[in-house]
């Protein structure tokens, strides 16, 4: 796994025109991408902004942040239930988001702070939606793998459950056809689950502008891909279906192949995308995460191939940024991040009467049985986003 | 999944042979039951005399025409189905909104609630209840709390699935089971169950507007066996409301599709044979259900029988008894007795006897009044 890893790299960056210290603009050669079933990929010369180097690496660095809080707020006992961190795959979700529209859609599996951060939450949404008060998103309702924003149709508990709704959502965008699309992610332990290859043939037989994504961290709940995957090279697993990998410890490299298949989806039909990521943290906060690979090996990517550092260095190089903004970049995203978890810890949980709230619409029954007898008012909240 | 197909096409070569030789001789070698006509009307404006499966195409042709967002799709859909409820829409609205999906459960199911929370109407149909199963998990985990679990930004209220069920004279192990109980246990679902045509349409029309996800179960064989004057326009029959098909004082029989049927003639013998005035309820809906009914008319009799197809254990009767038990303890003239399909496998060559026929609903009732 390691040479493979040492095999991809390095993402050359060769700034092609100016190397000054306040350029407001640069192009960057990104590569190592691989294809399937396609005859041409995505671009490998990309333009970066000074605004968009600094909104990526802030969203980076908020994410990295906001997972350090989850688990620190996991370790306290105050978050229960589940808790997957997204340490390490940052470029995935922040690259992707890079190359989505208004009327694009994404669903996830169970590792989704980052992305609801990125769709619009604040950070005390989400922390306070992990330590189940009333600030989260779903006002704590649905925890660590439920969380909610327009456009995001959420995180999903179940291995795999997510990825035939993703089509779904994107029968939507085509038979609307405002030229939307859905990404549909999941990672390389979902990868092998049957209704994956049935989501996949339905949207390529009906054309749906769907994005697959698989999130490959390199392993699942307690394994290695190897050891679970008959084929790990994930991007070509939709066999009729046209595959792109994607270095996603690379953020450019990543809004770029999005952007790519995004144009692709919306042409022809789906597309798999494999973003070949890491995870420094365990599948869960239960699994210390060193049982199935050795420490030296996490520490190599976090030194080697880290979305945040790497990133960092190159908008330094290229002189999009100076050391004093990305010094405040840093401090304001701990301060944020360190508020959020002290409000999120202060805030009121929901009263129990919440408990029978939003089972239905209608709810026939209006009381509804306690312990003792008929007690419960059953009630409805939140008007819904897709109502 | 080869057999499967060849048993499909068996059952509607079956069906098609019934209908070219001759309805009445082939349904009463075939049938355990007599069909009765609802008589009563639940909409309004002119009626038409349509079978099952016309007046569920009749409803899904009437939301299509009304509802821009709405599709239809499942295993043959596309061809009108194998039991052809779906037939000629897709030639009416287009291969975009009618349309064959392959055969996986779990994707058809996943997919369905992924247009639902887009806010669109999303019908589907899953060919037979016993392939439900693979949608299951998506069902129960996803349809039913996605509601709950994201505080109502989301819902898959907009989707219904359509599922073929019940006994139908042949269809052995995977073509005749009732899996309402299973899905009974959902908080979040809702699971309806029609006894004929009129029924039908209104109660697929209803899950269609209902705001959660609902799951229709249709009793196949009553797709072509069940006549009747069936209203044009829409109309909706309420989910969770019971019908009292006949009023008695003596001794309650509840059930729900197919087995009303059994129960409305078993009620005439016991009116013959044992001078016994029997009350016939068809729950209509399994979840939520209509614990007022019951409990009033188990109140009024004092003796219930609740008769289903499904195994005796765990079937949704135990439910019902438990809340009669609960309710009506100081009423009670006998134990609440269950009239059911056995603890076994749906079986291939002993379907006459397991299937809870009005011989021993009867006896059932003698043993109850006996008490």
């Amino acid at each position: 796994m390691l040479r493979k890893i040492t095999g991809i790299l390095p993402n050359a960056v060769k700034n092609a025109s100016n190397v000054k210290t306040y350029a407001t603009e640069a192009t960057v050669e990104v590569k190592g991408f691989k294809l399937h079933r396609l005859d041409s990929g995505p671009a490998t010369s990309v333009t970066l902004t000074k605004d968009e180097a600094i909104k990526y690496y802030t969203q980076m660095q908020t994410i990295r942040r906001l997972e350090t809080q989850a688990g620190n707020l996991y370790k306290e006992k105050i978050i229960r239930g589940f808790c997957h961190l997204y340490s390490g795959q940052e470029a995935c979700a922040v690259g992707m988001r890079a190359a989505m529209t208004e009327v694009d859609n994404i669903i996830s599996a169970y590792r989704v702070h980052g992305w609801t951060y990125l769709m619009g939450v604040t950070p005390i949404g989400v922390l306070a939606e992990l330590t189940g008060r009333k600030s989260g998103c779903a006002r704590g309702k649905g925890g660590s793998m439920h969380m909610y924003a327009p456009n995001f149709y959420g995180g999903n508990g179940i291995v795999g459950a997510q990825v035939p709704l993703g089509a779904g959502v994107a029968l939507a965008c085509h038979y609307k056809g405002n030229g939307g699309m859905c990404l549909a992610l999941y990672g390389d332990g979902a990868a092998n689950q049957g209704q994956v290859f049935e989501a996949y043939n339905m949207a390529h037989l009906w054309k749906l502008p769907t994005i697959f994504v698989c999130e490959n961290n390199g392993y699942g709940m307690g394994t290695s891909a190897e050891r679970a995957a008959s084929n790990t090279d994930y991007y070509t697993r939709g066999d009729a279906l046209p595959g792109l990998w994607v270095d996603g410890m690379d953020v450019l490299a990543v809004r770029s192949a999005t952007e790519f298949a995004r144009d692709y989806v919306t042409k022809n039909g789906p597309l798999v995308m494999e973003t070949y990521t890491y995870r420094y943290s365990g599948h869960s906060m239960s699994d210390p995460g060193t049982s199935y690979r050795t420490r030296e090996e996490i520490q190599e990517v976090r030194q080697k191939r880290d979305p945040i550092t790497s990133f960092k260095e190159r908008i330094l190089e290229l002189g999009l940024v100076t050391q004093e903004e990305i010094k405040a970049i840093d401090v304001k995203a701990k301060k944020e991040t360190d508020e959020a978890a002290a409000k999120a810890k202060a805030d009121v949980e929901i009263p129990l009467e919440e408990l029978y709230t939003d089972v239905y619409s209608n709810c026939k029954e209006p009381k509804l049985r306690d312990c003792l007898g008929y007690n419960i008012q059953h009630r409805v909240l939140n008007k819904g986003v897709n109502t | 999944m080869a057999a499967i197909h060849v048993i499909t096409k068996n059952l509607v070569n079956l069906s098609l042979k019934k209908s070219t030789n001759g309805a009445v001789s082939v349904l009463s070698v075939r049938n355990h039951f007599n069909y009765v006509p609802d008589k009563k009307s639940e909409g309004k404006g002119a009626t038409k005399k349509m079978n099952m499966f016309q007046a569920l195409n009749n409803a899904m042709d009437l939301t299509l025409a009304n509802d821009d967002s709405a599709v239809i799709f499942g295993e043959d859909v596309g061809f009108g189905g194998v039991f052809r409820c779906t037939m000629n829409l897709q030639d009416k609205y287009g291969k975009d909104r009618v349309f064959n999906t392959p055969l996986c459960e779990q994707g058809i199911a996943g997919f369905g609630i992924g247009v639902a929370n887009t806010g669109a109407t999303a019908i589907a149909e899953i060919q037979f209840a016993d392939y439900i199963f693979p949608a299951f998990d998506q069902l129960v985990n996803e349809a039913a709390k996605y509601r709950y679990r994201s505080g109502n930004l989301f819902d898959s209220g907009s989707l219904t699935v359509r599922v073929p069920c019940g006994a139908v004279g042949h269809g052995a192990l995977y073509h005749s089971q009732m899996p309402e109980a299973y899905f009974a246990h959902t908080p979040g679902l809702k699971v309806a169950i029609p006894r004929g045509p009129q029924k039908a349409k209104g109660l697929l029309l209803a899950c269609i507007k209902d705001k959660n996800p609902c799951i229709l179960f249709e009793p196949k064989t009553l797709y072509r066996a069940a006549v009747e004057e069936v209203p044009e326009e829409i109309y909706e029959s309420k989910l969770g409301e019971a019908d009292i098909l006949r009023s008695g004082s003596d001794i309650t029989l509840i059930g729900w599709g197919t087995q009303v049927h059994v129960l409305l003639e078993v009620a005439d013998m016991a009116k013959k044979e044992l001078g016994v005035n029997a009350e016939v309820i068809d729950l209509v809906s399994i979840l939520p259900w209509d614990k007022e009914a019951v409990i009033k008319s188990a109140k009024k009799t004092g003796r219930v029988i609740v008769a289903h197809e499904a195994p005796l254990t765990n079937g949704f009767g135990a439910e019902i008894a438990a809340t009669i038990q609960e309710n009506c303890f100081l009423n009670l003239e006998a134990p609440v007795k269950r009239v059911t399909g056995w603890d076994t496998p749906f079986p291939h060559v002993f379907e006459k006897f397991y299937i809870p026929d009005k011989y021993r609903c009867f006896d059932a009732i003698k043993e109850v009044i006996n008490y």
